[in-house]
């Protein structure tokens, strides 16, 4: 393979007519370029997509309660009710493979009225009580101080963690909120920690919420042993989506529900919205791949013609190798190897180009600002390897019919030939 | 070194079948130099072609060099090829994008001989056909003399036990053929053995024996005083 002669004949072959070989390469570096940039578009949607979901635990669903539709042991329909406390443990006992199980009560909301006050200052937020592991499924950054811990819950102490929007309504710019205390509906909070959330595309909501430890806020505000909401994930390799129904049903049980009132838990699967958009860009994928590959088809079918028209062209030389006695196996393996070549090196030119356009194109939306849904358009290391292997595959494809029908001539016939 | 018995072939035309050899049978020494005559149709071609392994008999023995030829397929026939055969033929056919040296050194790649002890013998058999100065040169850029000086050392450079040279000076003229012949001579004086096919008498006369083909059947097969071409160079 690594043979100094045949690399040089290649070579030989290749740039005794450069136009045409030039040609010829044209095909398969365009088909490649097409195969490069399709993907990278696709990965650049992707990215878009992903960046919005930012890095929010995925396996992840969110359950909260409604009225009952269907009347069940003696209790009437259109029953309100709400999850307890003890809930969360017979999940935990009777649902295996569950990473995290975070009840959630909640004050305030969109477009709610002043909730919270401090000093002069009031504003509306978003108020959570919530478990230390909510953190995990939410991901924040903790700017200064810390978040929930379980001694908090231990405790009940009344401390709250606050966005940074809730920080530049209620305090003056240079000022610290570590040790100060906030009044929710009036009961005073110690802010032990500001957070700051990746912005996920809704603004300043994300920033304006306060967090407090969830014991100290069912005490507060009365909520007894209620449990708003829960956010429940999934151990990594479990699909949240395969649980549900479980987790549904252990809830159902507790709370005394008919098992087919589908309506009285409402429930968001964040997981399979997730796949959802998964599955799309795995379709978008494979339309790059079929896309890319039917266009270097093309040029595959164009190297191949070459050879075959290069066959032709050399007939007599063939004849004269096989009468000095080269083997039908070396001439085979030449022909091959030169379509593989003028692949390979046609196909390299193609995704230099298609990397440089990427750049470019990244070029461009870096000095244009972000465009919605699209970010980052790349092709990894991956798809590279990938491409080189089709390549090195549709070489051989493109050198196998010529190859077999350089063989199939007989010495003699190609030498009559004038 | 060349046995031959009883050797048959026909070409299939459609639904004829063409009877080009009617059963050859005669024997090669070593260091024997043969002209195979004949008029064109007379199987000559065919015969050289059969014993160079470029074609098939139908029936009939071919022992070469002890080996009895048969059951080749291609990549066996090859092997032999290169192992026991020089080719020489009439339009010279060199490679024509390859140096002579390059072109020379051919059929030792074949035998996987190594770069550097190729390009020495390809140099050692152009100086023996006196072309070591030309071996940079393209055919392209030789004469045809030259070319099939080229040629003849391309021939020798395997080291065969047989050459054969199909017509070697039919594209010269008579200068050069006696030129050609000359060196052929000497190469058969160094003891190789040689098979000549030819339809030109003179050329035939340089030989030390000429075998006579005429309807695929060989006609006369007589040893003759041998005319050194030296003379008319």
């Amino acid at each position: 393979m690594f043979n100094r002669d045949r690399w040089k004949e290649i070579l030989e072959v290749l740039s005794s007519n450069v136009f045409r070989t030039l040609a010829t390469s044209f095909g398969v570096g365009w088909g490649i370029f097409i195969l490069i940039i399709l993907l990278a578009a696709g990965k650049g949607l992707e990215n878009g997509i992903r960046a919005d979901f930012g890095d929010i635990a995925t396996n992840t669903m969110f359950m909260w309660s409604r009225n009952t539709t269907m009347s069940y042991k003696g209790l009437p329909k259109g029953r309100r009710f709400s999850f307890k406390l003890e809930d969360v443990q017979a999940i935990r006992d009777n649902v295996p493979n569950l990473r995290f199980i975070s009840p959630r009560n909640q004050l305030g909301g969109f477009g709610g009225g002043n909730n919270v006050v401090r000093g002069l200052k009031t504003g509306a937020f978003n108020v959570y009580g919530d478990y230390p592991e909510i953190i995990r499924q939410e991901p924040m950054t903790i700017t200064a101080g810390r978040f929930v811990n379980h001694n908090d819950i231990q405790d009940k102490r009344k401390v709250a963690i606050i966005g940074n929007g809730v920080k530049n309504e209620l305090y003056d710019q240079d000022e610290s909120a570590l040790g100060t205390y906030i009044k929710i509906q009036g009961v005073n909070f110690m802010v032990v920690g500001t957070y700051q959330k990746k912005d996920d595309g809704g603004g300043e909501e994300g920033q304006k919420q306060i967090y407090v430890p969830f014991t100290a806020f069912s005490q507060a505000f009365n909520m007894g042993n209620d449990v708003g909401w829960m956010a429940i994930t999934a151990q990594d390799g479990n699909s949240i989506s395969n649980l549900k129904e479980d987790i549904v049903g252990v809830v159902k049980e507790k709370r005394k529900i008919h098992p087919d009132d589908k309506r009285a838990v409402g429930y968001f699967d964040l997981y399979e919205q997730f796949n959802r958009v998964e599955s799309l860009f795995g379709a978008l994928r494979w339309v790059a791949y079929f896309v890319g590959v039917l266009v270097l088809l093309s040029g595959i079918i164009g190297v191949s013609n070459i050879m075959l028209i290069v066959i032709k062209e050399r007939t007599r030389e063939i004849g004269i190798r096989r009468a000095l006695g080269e083997g039908p196996w070396s001439i085979k393996k030449q022909i091959l190897m030169e379509s593989i070549f003028l692949t390979i090196i046609s196909g390299m030119i193609g995704i230099v180009f298609g990397a440089i356009f990427i750049y470019g194109v990244n070029a461009v939306l870096d000095s244009v600002g972000p465009v919605d849904m699209f970010v980052n358009p790349s092709v990894s290391l991956g798809v590279v390897v990938s491409a080189l292997v089709i390549l090195i595959f549709s070489g051989l494809l493109a050198g196998f019919i010529p190859a077999q029908s350089a063989i199939k001539i007989r010495p003699i016939e190609a030498l009559r030939t004038e | 070194m060349i046995q031959i018995k009883d050797l048959h072939k026909s070409y299939k035309m459609g639904k004829n079948s063409l009877h080009v050899l009617k059963g050859i049978n005669f024997n090669v020494e070593e260091g024997e130099l043969v002209a195979i005559m004949g008029s064109s149709g007379s199987g000559k071609s065919t015969l050289l072609n059969i014993l160079g392994m470029l074609d098939s008999s139908d029936s009939g023995e071919y022992i070469l060099d002890n080996v009895p030829i048969k059951d080749l397929n291609e990549t066996k026939a090859a092997r032999y090829r290169n192992k026991f055969l020089g080719f020489v033929f009439q339009s010279f056919n060199l490679i024509n994008y390859k140096s002579a040296a390059e072109n020379v050194a051919l059929p030792l790649y074949y035998q996987k001989v190594p770069r550097k002890e190729r390009q020495e013998k390809a140099l050692k058999y152009l100086e023996q056909v006196g072309l070591k100065e030309w071996a940079g040169h393209l055919p392209s850029e030789l004469s045809g003399g030259q070319k099939q000086r080229v040629a003849i050392a391309r021939a020798l450079a395997a080291e065969p036990k047989v050459l054969l040279a199909d017509e070697p000076t039919g594209a010269l003229d008579s200068k050069t053929s006696y030129e050609v012949m000359d060196l052929i001579q000497k190469i058969n004086d160094a003891g190789n053995t040689i098979l000549i096919v030819t339809h030109e008498p003179d050329i035939a006369d340089m030989c030390k024996r000429i075998v006579h083909l005429k309807d695929g059947v060989i006609i006369e097969d007589k040893k003759i005083e041998q005319v050194r071409a030296e003379q008319y160079v």
